[in-house]
């Protein structure tokens, strides 16, 4: 089947069908410079402030799903088949406005206004999912929305409010529902969407075979899942990035399992859709996945693309090397599956052959008994990058350490295993004077660096104080270990 | 469509003083359709300018190869300072010391050097990457930490305030320590950056709009800048996306560059720099480094201090000597000190020149004080409550209660402000159930403190207390109002529509607020220094007082009535025995060619300062508020978690107690943040490291207090004769935000049994906590 040489996705009310379309470009630029939809702002340019904050639906086997997205760091030619919902949609036909807006008016949840479109686009999504949600959901929701003005609390109380101004039966989302549906199930044609020439082109696969094909005759191109990484190449650094291939619509590779023990995870899965089963399976997850970027990020940022990318402060890594996981490269019709931590080769240098692929990352659940913690240490507690990251997955029979793995973020050029401090524990009693032996041997495993985020020093004490910690958890006492903000994770 | 008729019947106008009124642009702020300056349709032809920064922190520019620069696509003109036709300077308290674009040296990494002006904003973006500057690199200063205050470079002469003999005082004090602390700076993430549109008029005239809280000075600097008389110069705001002192000066560059290019091209031309660039271009607020002395009894009563506040101002004057002085007058906070000596160093350094910044100094010279506080406290074993209501004024202008400063607080509330505090937040009692949480609890501490804050109302410069207005009566009876204060999300706009609905008592929404413009107002001062709505409030009742004389006597004189027989009643006005619309009377007046516009002015009673002597009263009043906070914090990792805060601020008869209590909860975030996780990192190049929200954190919705109790003294009225008995309230709060600093001392001292001060210096971030943590537990194992 012919590739087809235009973009197609609805806007608001609109049906949009695009030829020309730049292959970095972004959606914040389409929709304020193209499309003068001005609501929408731009305030970082990088996916933190979420004063850009829109919604993206999405058909997610065959049902349409709702997500809040950063435009700025959102490529357009990542909307193919979806609906982009701008706060200018928000208005009903009558002029009134929003239950989500007419809260924020009430409850005085706006100062300066700029963040305000962000935040009412934020707390819609959240209100679609959770009619009435809890102080925790609405902290989650929000994490990627920096408010400078209001401190947070009208918000927050606007947001709890919100189902007292309006039915979200009544929702005019919830009404065009069907209409959207039928709409977006149209334009999906399963046709491969190629625009531009030469070098200066985009590229949306028609499936994970074709994907394959083209990586193999272009392997050059930089490969989008996310973009919550691959966007600030283009915003930040003016990177060049073309030719460019969008997989976040590939729903092929959208699939997570749970078979004999082993948690399969594909590329394309975003932290958000990971969340729910690997919060159930490995329960660790849970509040270490609330903790990755803002809302808007884990709608977007996958975990084949935390490990594909091969930052050292990527925060899935080491737990899943601690947990021994394997990953899944694949290069025309031919796969590979290798340890996870042999991925990681050196600072931005990996085990991916040109043209090749993560197809996906196959994760061992932990078995009973076994003890499996991640502690993740930032400046500030939320929709903060990694200072350090431990992951622990200890295995203590009658008292003694059978087995240890354990692997750490922030402390060295890549995601590392604590080989030294492994070996000093197997064996031992899980006991405090173990530990306390164990800790210099920290030192023979990380000589971490000093940066914006922490001292070396720091890092270093840090590191080894999250093993008193994980000793601490795992035997038993009343007092707390740490510091905390809700108990459990929470699902929105 | 015709507006709906107010209502004739009504008791109460709506939207008067003393009401919850929204802020005026809320329902355009949750759709999307207030408009700021980047959301304004761009007339045809707009050109988009980009700064190109540059990238060593001091050097001399051997040479400068911009054809890359120019031959790129897209661009149009590539500017240099040498392209600036009339003084390459916009330093705004005219010292020469800050040129618009860097001609000869580099002061510091990521100074402006050039500017490219080309069709789209990325192009211009992407075309300053291919500029070849070849630096002679110079050695930099940037830390202040080891600067002789007395012999390094200064960027503005210092300031030092003295009241008896302190080095005496301390001498024969019973007891007497000393002690340094390190205060970080802050960036102001103001979520709108900094942006200005000009469009070049006839003659030598430009139209600017800027985001601006100064559209006085951005109208001087682009005049100078372009070598032409301010009357050619219009500059206009409608609102930014927040100002918090980061635009009082610092969009002067943006708007003189954006308007020498407009007039030279004869395009209009934008400007707005990506985040990164903002942050590290424009100025932040002044860390300093605090060195103390001081003497005290064993009842914790101070007898004399000895202060020096040194602080990083950058490569130029800017507002440092203002922000310097602003520190020593809250080197007291709320308490007396007997013998006080306090010095400021206001330091060159090779870094980006600090500006003002919501407090503007006063809250680095209170958290010095509050230091002083602890530190007495450890040493006499007291509760810091105990050592901080011992040494507070004197109620009353009792005989403690002249400043460092000579002037004496008249209206001091703190005692009833810190005792209805303590009672309502259960410091007593929650003190002890902390001590008997933290006996249980080795790796988890929990700490409490409550401080009091005392800010000094009214810019320090006299001249700058005064405000203009101008308001006009259309003969429908609707309202045009306009004033010299710019909205930056604070509700000044509302406040003062609020006064002026009130005067002629009619609703609000017949009172149109419209944008701060140089054309209707002249001569204005900032929108800065908590001063807006005191000042611009009464110049626009000012006005709106001349129009209702001129209305009163025209009714007077038509209807032969005694003043006292006209009454303005909601919407109406009752003229003897009968009532007329507002509207109507209006009317009329009209067609006796009653005058219907008037410009109003105020300028602040009582104020004077002798900057040479150090003594004066710089201050209309005083306002008042304390904070009590709880936080937990983890041993191990430094990792803590701000369980409660309760406040009790007061802001005089409030105007409008929704926007002051958003106004106080948000200063205390902000103020927060400050003090915990607002950390502006420096490497040894000199270079910002922290120029984003990814690196660098203001509080998230999930940083605030679990418990968060906020109230406004509901008793509290000003005591001079303010706008209808209210107080300022944009600074005052934002030093609330200092009890989150102090619980977290508090439980970092628990370590070491309360025994031991735990120095913690600011911004208290994890790993400062942690450190804290891990030098008394060694102090105290010796």
């Amino acid at each position: 089947m012919p590739a087809r040489s235009h973009l197609r996705f609805v806007l608001n009310g609109q049906d949009i069908s695009l030829a020309d379309v730049r292959p970095d470009e972004t959606l914040l630029d389409f929709l304020r410079l193209s499309r003068r939809l001005v609501g929408t702002k731009e305030g970082c340019a990088e996916g933190d402030c979420g004063a850009c904050t829109v919604l993206v639906g999405r058909l997610s086997k065959g049902r349409l799903v709702y997500e809040a997205v950063n435009a700025c760091i959102r490529f357009l030619g990542s909307l193919d088949g979806t609906h982009v919902v701008t706060v200018e949609h928000l208005r009903g036909k009558d002029g009134a406005l929003h239950p989500v807006q007419q809260a924020m008016v009430d409850w005085h949840g706006s100062q300066c206004g700029f963040c305000t479109p962000g935040f009412v686009m934020s707390l819609y999504a959240l209100w679609m999912r959770e009619p009435d949600p809890s102080v925790a959901q609405i902290e989650k929701a929000l994490q990627g929305n920096l408010c400078r003005c209001t401190g947070y609390e009208p918000i927050v109380k606007a947001a709890r409010a919100i189902s007292s101004y309006g039915a979200l039966e009544a929702d005019f989302l919830a009404a065009e529902r069907k209409t959207v549906t039928a709409r977006l199930k149209k334009l999906a044609d399963g046709v491969r969407v190629e625009i531009g020439k030469g070098k200066d082109r985009l590229i949306v696969p028609a499936s994970v075979d074709d994907l394959a094909a083209l990586l193999k005759k272009e392997p050059t191109a930089t490969i989008v899942a996310g973009s919550t990484d691959v966007g600030l190449w283009v915003t930040k650094h003016m990177r060049e990035i073309a030719p460019v291939v969008f997989i976040g619509g590939l729903e092929e590779l959208r699939t997570v399992s749970v078979k004999a023990g082993l948690v399969t995870i594909g590329a394309g899965v975003s932290y958000s859709e990971a969340f729910g089963t690997l919060a159930k399976h490995i329960p660790a997850f849970g509040p270490l996945i609330d903790r990755i970027g803002g809302e808007q990020v884990r709608n977007m940022g996958t975990i084949g693309g935390n490990i594909a990318n091969g930052s050292p402060i990527g925060d899935t890594p080491p737990p899943l090397i601690a947990l021994g996981a394997s990953l899944t490269l694949r290069i025309g019709g031919k796969r590979r599956t290798i340890p996870l931590e042999d991925f990681f080769i050196a600072y931005g240098k990996q085990d991916r052959q040109p043209g090749e692929f993560v197809e996906s990352i196959s994760v061992p659940v932990p078995a009973k008994g076994s003890f499996f913690h991640v502690h993740k240490i930032t400046k500030r507690r939320d929709e903060d990058i990694t200072a350090a990251l431990g992951a622990f997955n200890v295995v203590v029979k009658g008292g003694t350490v059978q087995s240890a793995r354990i692997a750490y973020g922030g402390m060295a050029a890549t995601p590392k295993r604590a080989k030294k401090v492994e070996a000093a524990l197997v064996g031992k009693p899980w006991s405090l004077a173990t530990v306390e032996a164990a800790l210099p041997a920290y030192e023979q495993d990380f000589a971490p660096i000093s940066d914006m985020r922490a001292s070396a020093e720091y890092r270093m004490l840090a590191a080894k104080n999250l093993l008193k910690r994980f000793h601490l958890e795992t035997t038993g006492r009343k007092a707390p270990v740490t510091v905390t903000r809700f108990q459990e994770a929470v699902a929105i | 469509m015709s507006a709906p008729a107010p209502s004739l019947a009504a008791s109460k106008i709506a939207g008067g003083v003393a009401t919850d009124t929204r802020h005026d642009s809320a329902h355009k702020h949750v759709t999307g359709q207030a408009v700021y300056i980047d959301d304004m349709p761009e007339p045809s032809g707009t050109l988009h300018a980009c700064l190109g920064l540059s990238t060593v922190a001091h050097g001399a520019i051997r040479s400068m190869d911009l054809s890359a620069v120019a031959a790129a696509p897209g661009v149009v003109w590539v500017m240099t300072g040498h392209d600036v036709p009339g003084e390459n300077d916009i330093s705004p308290t005219g010292r020469h010391d800050e040129p618009v674009l860097a001609t000869d040296k580099v002061q510091f990494f990521g100074q402006p050097v050039f500017a490219v002006v080309a069709e789209t904003r990325e192009q211009a973006r992407r075309a300053t990457k291919l500029a070849k500057i070849v630096y002679d690199e110079l050695p930099g200063v940037f830390d202040v930490w080891d600067l002789n205050p007395n012999k390094d470079k200064l960027v503005t002469p210092p300031l030092t305030l003295k009241r008896g003999d302190a080095k005496a005082a301390i001498k024969s004090a019973p007891k007497r320590l000393k002690g340094r602390m390190r205060v970080g700076g802050q960036d102001h993430f103001y979520l709108e950056g900094q942006i200005a549109m000009a469009l070049p008029g006839e003659d030598r005239d430009v139209t600017v709009y800027s985001s601006t809280q100064h559209p006085s000075e951005v109208q001087h600097m682009v005049a100078h800048a372009l070598g032409v008389p301010s009357h050619a110069v219009t500059v206009e705001i409608r609102r930014m996306g927040g100002g918090f002192g980061g635009k009082e000066t610092q969009g002067n560059q943006f708007a003189a560059i954006a308007a020498i290019a407009a007039k030279r091209l004869g395009r209009a031309i934008k400007i707005r720099p990506d985040r990164d660039d903002d942050m590290t271009a424009t100025g932040k607020r002044h860390d300093f480094v605090v060195d103390y002395e001081v003497g005290f009894d064993g009842d914790g009563n101070i007898l004399g201090v000895d202060y020096v506040y040194a602080a990083r101002c950058g490569f130029s004057s800017d507002l440092s000597g203002p922000v310097t002085d602003r520190a020593l007058f809250h080197c007291d906070n709320a308490y007396f000190l007997p013998a006080v000596r306090a010095q400021s160093a206001p330091l060159y350094t090779n870094t980006v020149s600090n500006t003002a910044f919501r407090g503007f100094g006063g809250p680095q010279g209170m958290v010095g004080m509050e230091r002083v506080i602890d530190e007495v406290a450890f040493a006499t074993g007291l509760d810091p409550l105990e050592v901080r209501k011992r040494n507070f004024y004197d109620r009353d202008a009792g005989a403690r209660s002249v400043t460092p400063y000579h002037q004496t607080v008249e209206d001091n509330v703190i005692h009833r402000v810190v005792s209805e505090l303590e009672e309502s937040a259960s410091y007593a009692r929650r003190r002890r159930e902390i001590a008997a949480f933290n006996a249980n609890s080795d790796v988890v501490k929990r700490g409490l403190a409550l401080t009091p804050v005392k800010f000094g109302i009214s810019f320090t410069a006299t001249h700058f207390n005064q405000a203009g207005a101008l308001v006009h009566v259309y003969t429908d009876g609707s309202v045009h109002l306009n004033h010299g204060g710019t909205e930056m999300g604070q509700g000044l706009y509302v406040k003062v529509a609020q006064v002026v609905a009130e005067e002629f008592q009619i609703d609000i929404d017949q009172v149109k607020i419209t944008a701060t413009t140089t054309g209707k107002v002249p001569n204005t001062s900032a929108t800065a220094a908590s001063s807006g709505s005191d000042l611009n409030g009464m110049a626009a009742q000012n006005a709106a007082r001349q129009i209702k004389d001129r209305l009163c006597q025209f009714a007077s004189e038509k209807w032969g009535l005694h003043k006292e027989q006209i009454l303005f009643l909601p919407n109406r006005v009752r003229l003897g025995n009968q009532e007329i619309p507002f509207a109507e009377l209006v009317r009329q007046a009209y067609m006796a060619r009653v005058q219907l516009s008037a410009a109003g002015f105020y300028k602040t009673p009582k104020i004077h300062w002798d900057r040479d002597k150090g003594q004066g009263r710089p201050f209309y009043y005083f306002a008042y508020g304390a904070a009590c906070a709880e936080v937990s914090i983890d041993t191990l990792t430094g990792e803590y978690m701000v369980e409660r805060v309760d406040i009790l601020h007061e802001t005089g008869r409030s105007l409008n107690r929704a926007i002051d209590i958003g106004q106080v909860e948000g200063a205390f975030i902000q103020g927060m943040g400050w003090l915990t996780t607002e950390e502006l990192v420096w490497d040894g190049k000199g270079r910002l490291r922290t120029h984003a929200p990814s690196t660098y954190k203001i509080p998230l919705a999930s940083d605030r207090p679990k418990i968060f109790n906020v109230t406004l003294a509901d008793w509290s009225e000003a005591a001079e004769p303010t706008v209808h008995k209210s107080k300022a309230v944009g600074e005052p709060p934002f030093m609330l935000g200092m009890a989150v600093l102090h619980a977290l001392s508090d439980a970092v001292a628990s370590v070491a049994d309360h025994k031991l001060c735990p120095r913690l210096d600011a911004p208290a971030t994890p790993e400062r906590v942690l450190m804290a943590v891990e030098r008394l537990r060694k102090l105290a194992a010796k």
